[in-house]
């Protein structure tokens, strides 16, 4: 790689302290991202997704903590950083798109108060100036006669409306990286694709990274350049978009792209993958997907495989060992 | 907007004519006032005089309507104790408890906002325990035990305080004051943090608990992920949304601090209108006691006329219909 990354994850171990012992939500995560690349990341529920976007920005809720790995933004590391050093790079350098834009904002305050706010935290600009940009934002993000629309409450916009402002907010100090935590869920799905454009679109004509996080597939097949598929806590695979989608390395892969309605094949039942994903406290010895995995075998059960790279992606699948022979790889 | 106060202020007329109507009832049914003003020594024509002369013979509904057409003159008929106009009584007596009762609310707020917040920020601070322990002990103990002891400590132990009356009231065309004198503070200050350490330590736990359920939403989160200041934050963001609940509860807690104020006027001696009503109550002095219940029936409602307002100055959602434009 000639240009160093924009971010750069490595390694990352987030732990929750229970009374029954220590819970590894996420286990030895490592993905980059360049500028401007849009990065998917999918996976059920608690496979981790959430909390490695929350980690990133340095808002995991304890007690959930970052126990291990690094986190680097341009080259600076800002995983440990003292909490007034990160509150300087949140908003202004990482932004984040919430799921439910219902909730997201605060009730309390108009639209263009929280917005002026947050420009006002992060430039030098008085009132006025916070305000016109709090317009031109808002008109931006494709809002109708911002001029009006700046003075009301949230409760006077739609979903969709007010997830439009939840963008506005995440881009309005020109942050280098978004992080979108499945930005579309709470939406009907006929504004899903009106507000996913409008995330592209804003990204990279601001130029922006994004960290897309949804479990909704056909999002991903249009939004990302490369897709990186969670699971338990672990990376399961991580390649370009149309190369995990079209040929998924990884059983799991495989298995969540089967279970994507087609409307070109009059298939009779869905493929689903067996079972559920184990609980943080159940995780099997091995490779955490063996117990629902079609292709296991004996040595899913008892070594846990690191990522791999197969052709372009980067696969964690035993079934992709080049030497099967060579016994104890790093893992 | 005035259609909203409109519809407050037509409930409230309907709120005190029920309490017109109840305190009036005082007088038919609570004992007969003429045997307490004259004694058994007073004769047959005596007693009627009497009565003429107080308007008992008057048919009922004609009693009710003098009753509040002189209550809306604040008049109150005179107090069979005192031989005084209530509204006399009254006038001498409602500064005293209107100072204590504003004096304790401040100190309930000043102090029980802050250590609410602080509590409710910093969950597991060593000082934040002993402020919850500390609260219990505030909530748990009655009124009269901590005036006492403060009585013990501050008045005789330490002989700092005085321990009853008002001490030296300054007259402010017809309003007897004892906040602009020193001697006035030091009388007023013991009374008032017996009669707010409830509210107070009330005012803590709730501003501690809805400090912790607002921090835990989204649009708290979503505040941080933008990098505003934690200052911005904890009290822009997250204050501002607790308030509903406290000024609910503050407002409702006022009208008990006004009613109930009592307990701690008994303790302290002070000459406020709950001495005044013990009295009426111990003589069955029923002008007094109808007429203290139509003033905390006014102060109840007025209260919680200003806290509707409040809510509407806070919460713009409530402000909605009037707005207009919402798209839903």
């Amino acid at each position: 790689m000639a240009k160093s990354p924009l971010l750069e994850v490595k390694d990352l171990r987030i732990e929750f302290p229970t009374r029954r012992g220590t819970l590894v939500a996420v286990d030895g995560v490592s993905f980059d991202i360049a500028e401007g690349e849009v990065l998917g990341v999918v996976g059920e529920s608690g496979a981790g997704k959430s909390l490695t976007g929350a980690s990133i920005i340095g808002l995991l809720e304890p007690p959930g903590r970052i126990a291990g790995g690094q986190v680097y933004l341009s080259g600076r590391r800002i995983d440990n950083l003292p909490y007034e050093e990160m509150r300087k790079v949140r908003g202004r350098e990482i932004g984040m798109v919430f799921q439910d834009p219902l909730t997201s904002l605060n009730p309390l305050y108009s639209v263009g108060r929280q917005l002026v706010e947050t420009i006002q935290t992060h430039t030098d600009l008085d009132e006025q100036a916070a305000r016109k940009r709090a317009i031109e934002l808002l008109g931006e993000v494709g809002i109708p006669s911002p001029k009006v629309r700046i003075d009301q409450y949230p409760h006077q916009f739609s979903g969709g409306m007010r997830q439009r402002v939840v963008i506005a907010l995440a881009l309005c100090i020109n942050p280098k990286l978004i992080i979108a935590d499945e930005p579309t869920t709470a939406l009907d799905v006929s504004i899903q694709a009106q507000i996913i454009t409008l995330l592209k679109r804003l990204c990279s004509e601001h130029g922006a990274a994004v960290v897309l996080i949804t479990h909704d597939m056909g999002v991903i097949a249009e939004t990302a350049n490369r897709v990186a598929v969670m699971y338990a806590g672990r990376l399961a695979e991580i390649g370009p978009v149309g190369e995990v989608i079209q040929r998924a390395k990884h059983p799991y892969t495989h298995g969540l792209m089967g279970s994507i309605p087609k409307l070109s094949h009059a298939t009779e039942r869905l493929v689903q993958i067996e079972g559920s994903m184990p609980r943080l406290t159940e995780i099997p010895s091995g490779c955490a997907f063996n117990p629902r995995c079609p292709k296991a075998f004996a040595r899913c059960m008892v070594e846990r495989p690191d990522l791999m790279q197969v052709e372009k992606s980067q696969v964690a699948c035993w079934l992709y060992d080049q030497a099967m022979e060579r016994t104890g790889s790093d893992g | 907007m005035l259609a909203f106060i409109v519809q407050r202020l037509f409930q409230a007329i309907i709120v005190m004519f029920v309490v017109g109507l109840i305190s009036f009832s005082l007088f038919q049914y609570v004992g007969d006032p003429v045997n307490n003003m004259l004694g058994p020594e007073g004769s047959i024509e005596e007693r009627e005089r009497l009565r003429e002369r107080l308007g008992l013979n008057d048919p009922v509904p004609l009693q009710f309507m003098h009753y509040v057409g002189n209550a809306l003159q604040g008049e109150f008929g005179l107090s069979y104790r005192m031989g005084k106009p209530v509204d006399e009584l009254i006038v001498e007596r409602l500064p005293a408890t209107i100072e204590l009762v504003f004096v304790s609310a401040i100190i309930a707020l000043l102090v029980g906002v802050p250590m609410g917040v602080y509590t409710g920020l910093n969950r597991n601070s060593w000082l934040s325990r002993i402020f919850l322990t500390v609260s219990l002990v505030g909530i748990s103990l009655p009124t009269f035990v901590i005036g006492i002891l403060m009585i013990l400590i501050f008045g005789v132990w330490l002989g700092w305080l005085p321990t009853f009356g008002r001490g030296g009231v300054v007259d402010l065309g017809g309003w007897q004051t004892s906040l602009l004198t020193l001697q006035g503070w030091s009388h007023i200050i013991m009374p008032a943090i017996t009669l707010a350490l409830f509210q107070l330590t009330l005012i803590m736990r709730l501003v501690r608990a809805e400090m912790l359920e607002v921090l835990r939403t989204d649009y708290i989160k979503f505040a941080r992920a933008r990098g505003l200041r934690n200052r911005a934050v904890n009290y822009g963001h997250a204050l501002k949304n607790t308030l509903v609940p406290v000024i609910t509860i503050m407002g409702l807690q006022i009208g008990s601090l006004l009613a109930f104020s009592i307990i701690t006027e008994t303790v302290f001696a002070w000459p406020g209108m709950g001495l005044l009503f013990l009295q009426g109550i111990a003589f069955v002095d029923i002008p007094v006691m109808s007429s203290y219940l139509v003033l905390m029936a006014l102060f109840f409602v007025i209260i919680n006329l200003i806290v509707d307002l409040l809510y509407y100055a806070v919460d713009p959602r409530l402000r909605a219909e009037h707005v207009g434009g919402a798209a839903h």
